[in-house]
């Protein structure tokens, strides 16, 4: 499997910004895996969070591209640098008899939190990184997964310890 | 300061920026734009017959004249006639502004008659583009429009401009500075950068100079021809690069890539530093991306860090303005101790006129039929090498890069990415229109003609007199010889029925000329030359002649066919 790269990009928070970056992955070929966009405290710049795949020298063109469009201010490739990405899913997952009690552990096991509950289903908020969302869901999946929604990953560079 | 109307600030914008002309077609939403030209006699505006004719004429006139070419059209079916023309503009990176009418903001969205998004729609080919929704903002997005089209990599942008905004009246405030914080071109070059590529130059053996269009976008031909001198490197370059080095210059190697010269493309298969400037390794240069320059170490300069590393991988990579590398370069080379160049390059510039010798561009000569690349051969001896050249696409556009030897940048515009058929017609209008009493010829296909052949009548009623040579070979040339030479000759809608282009230019009140015969030719282009008037000239070619050398699709570039 090709490298998966979090790329972080500032943008102007005008019409139109966000369809100028995802046509420029869509027009050059270049994959997206997640994409998160919301304003910055600065109400003119939002800040779009992109996971792509691809080697290296897909990764440096989808920076230089990004970098053409007038309207982004900055990017970086955050899998170049210290981090932490988070990922929150909603998923709603079959709850009766004995699985009731197991799809709580799991709940518990690995910190997530009911956000509703049915006489038949439990429905989860499950935050952390790509792998631990992985694995919740790959152990929900026994269960029976309802329904299931998720955010995209967001990441931010940790500053610097010294 | 009182009060203005959206078109009287567009068009006192347009006389800030220094618009003399524009090319444009009116409709429903500018005509306020247009009530308000008649106040301005200043700018003129040349109306076309088709709305993509404006936007080629607006690429031709940016490229001779070194300024940024203006259209204005209305909404829907304007705004969409003119997507081919920005298109190949941002293909090539030349700086046009194309201002397009839209329906009231109010009615944005609605499916309104004569409305589109063309904003939507040309996002991915133009460098930048704006639906200005406030009359606050014209002055502003118009000024920045045209510092974005004519900076950096210069290309197409678009300004779209709803009805109501034209007509809504503010006291303006017309920017004399622009600042974007997230657009600031490198121009000049890392110092250090330039350093190290200059070592890697004088320690090679069989240098190449491989330039492009950004040698002509940034005025760098001087530095250019100075520093391949002083070096004694040869030269090659693309399609967008012809007359940014003289064609007749000793060092000169011809054009290199698919049909590149036999020399070139050999010199790009031995050389060990490839030197490449202002241009971007496209498919139709580099061939077989993984045999090209196979024992080069590279050295790329580009104003456009996207273009670096894109298809090539390169050993030193500087960002910046061709012409300021190229003058660090000279700059550079100055301090160094003194070197007979001539000497110690002789070896590799013998290999290089051998190869030259051994395959000549050439074509066979007939008695009987003219060969287009005769009449091509005409034309350059016939306006001694000083005339505006602009092309169609296919095999007129190779045999005129091939035949025609540009001595100075600015004087060959071609679609040269896009490849539009129907560009150089509304071209040549540009081209005229920005150098009056210059030569402008058109060299055209039969075929291509036709795409934007309406404009003939724009050129008699502007007394614009353009020359057509049509290179006639009652076909589509270029694919129908790659049916010959791929697909065992089966010329599937390639054979095509013209008009009577004698008879069509006499209709249109210009002046028709045919040659049948080859010694036809040349009293045929005089009479042309000599005559003040838009002409066409009927070259009844051969009709199954080649461009030659061929590298085929997918193959290495010293696999070339060779007749």
């Amino acid at each position: 499997m090709e490298p998966r790269h979090t790329i972080s990009v500032w943008v102007d928070n005008t019409p139109g910004v966000l369809s100028r970056v995802t046509g420029l992955f869509s027009g050059r070929g270049f994959n997206i895996e997640s994409l998160c966009v919301a304003e910055t405290l600065d109400p003119a710049v939002s800040r779009i969070t992109i996971v792509s795949t691809g080697d290296e020298q897909i990764t440096e063109q989808i920076i230089k591209q990004l970098h053409k469009l007038i309207n982004v201010i900055k990017v970086v490739d955050l899998s170049e640098v210290e981090h932490v990405e988070r990922e929150m899913v909603l998923v709603t997952v079959k709850a009766e008899d004995k699985s009731r009690a197991e799809v709580l552990r799991i709940t518990d096991i690995f910190r997530c939190r009911v956000v509703d509950v049915s006489p038949h289903t439990y429905t989860l908020e499950i935050t952390g990184n790509h792998e631990k969302i992985g694995a919740v869901l790959s152990l929900l999946k026994n269960h029976g997964i309802l329904d299931e929604v998720r955010t995209g990953t967001l990441a931010i560079q940790r500053p610097k310890k010294d | 300061m009182k009060k203005m109307t959206g078109a009287e600030i567009f068009l006192e914008c347009l006389k800030r920026e220094e618009v003399k002309h524009i090319f444009g077609y009116p409709g429903g939403v500018v005509l306020d734009i247009y009530d308000e030209l008649t106040r301005h006699p200043e700018i003129r505006h040349i109306l076309v017959r088709h709305e993509q004719a404006a936007a080629h004429a607006a690429d031709g006139y940016a490229r001779a004249s070194d300024k940024v070419g203006v259209a204005l059209v209305t909404s829907g079916p304007g705004a969409t006639n003119t997507v081919t023309g920005i298109a190949s503009a941002y293909m090539d990176s030349i700086p046009i502004v194309v201002f397009t009418g839209q329906v009231p903001t109010a009615l944005i969205g609605n499916d309104a008659f004569q409305e589109v998004d063309i904003v939507g729609i040309t996002r991915p080919c133009t460098k930048h583009n704006y639906l200005v929704k406030d009359v606050s903002q014209l002055a502003y997005t118009i000024h920045e429009a045209f510092h974005i089209a004519r900076s950096g990599r210069p290309g197409p942008v678009l300004v779209d401009l709803p009805k109501d905004v034209i007509q809504a009246r503010t006291v303006p405030e017309f920017p004399k500075e622009i600042k974007i914080k997230s657009y600031n071109p490198t121009y000049h070059a890392n110092p250090r950068q330039v350093k190290r590529a200059l070592e890697m130059i004088l320690s090679a053996k069989k240098p190449v100079l491989y330039t492009g269009g950004g040698i002509i976008m940034s005025n760098a031909s001087e530095q250019l021809k100075q520093f391949a001198e002083a070096l004694q490197i040869p030269v090659t370059s693309t399609l967008m690069g012809l007359g940014g080095f003289p064609g007749d210059h000793p060092l000169w190697m011809g054009m290199l890539g698919m049909h590149g010269t036999y020399c070139a493309n050999m010199s790009i298969s031995e050389t060990d530093v490839l030197i490449a400037v202002g241009a971007r390794f496209d498919d139709r240069i580099t061939g077989k991306l993984s045999e090209f320059a196979p024992h080069a170490k590279i050295i790329h300069i580009d104003i456009d860090p996207s273009s670096i590393s894109k298809n090539v991988v390169v050993d030193i990579p500087i960002v910046g303005d061709c012409r300021d590398a190229l003058h660090q370069l000279n700059d550079l080379l100055k301090e160094k101790p003194p070197k007979d160049w001539a000497a110690a390059r002789a070896q590799w510039l013998d290999t290089i006129k051998d190869w030259e010798k051994k395959h000549p561009l050439t074509y066979t000569w007939s008695d009987t039929v003219i060969k287009p690349q005769y009449v091509v051969e005409k034309l350059w001896e016939l306006t001694k090498g000083e005339a505006y050249i602009t092309t169609e696409v296919g095999q007129n556009q190779m045999w005129a890069a091939q035949f025609y030897k540009f001595k100075r940048p600015r004087q060959l515009m071609t679609s040269g990415g896009l490849g539009v058929m129907g560009y150089g017609f509304p071209a040549a209008m540009g081209v005229q229109m920005a150098k009056p009493g210059a030569t402008v010829i058109d060299i055209a296909g039969d075929g291509s003609i036709q795409m934007n052949i309406q404009e003939l009548i724009t050129v008699v009623e502007y007394d614009l007199p353009v020359k057509i040579a049509i290179l006639n070979n009652s076909f589509l040339g270029m694919v129908r010889q790659w049916q010959q030479l791929f697909y065992e000759k089966r010329y599937s809608a390639t054979p095509m029925t013209a008009p009577d282009f004698v008879k069509l230019a006499d209709a249109y009140g210009a002046v028709g000329l045919r040659a049948t015969k080859p010694e036809e030719v040349e009293p045929v282009i005089r009479q042309a030359l000599e005559t003040p008037k838009p002409v066409i000239m009927d070259f009844r070619v051969e009709p199954e002649e080649c461009v030659m050398p061929m590298v085929p699709a997918g193959k290495a570039m010293h696999e070339m066919l060779l007749a």
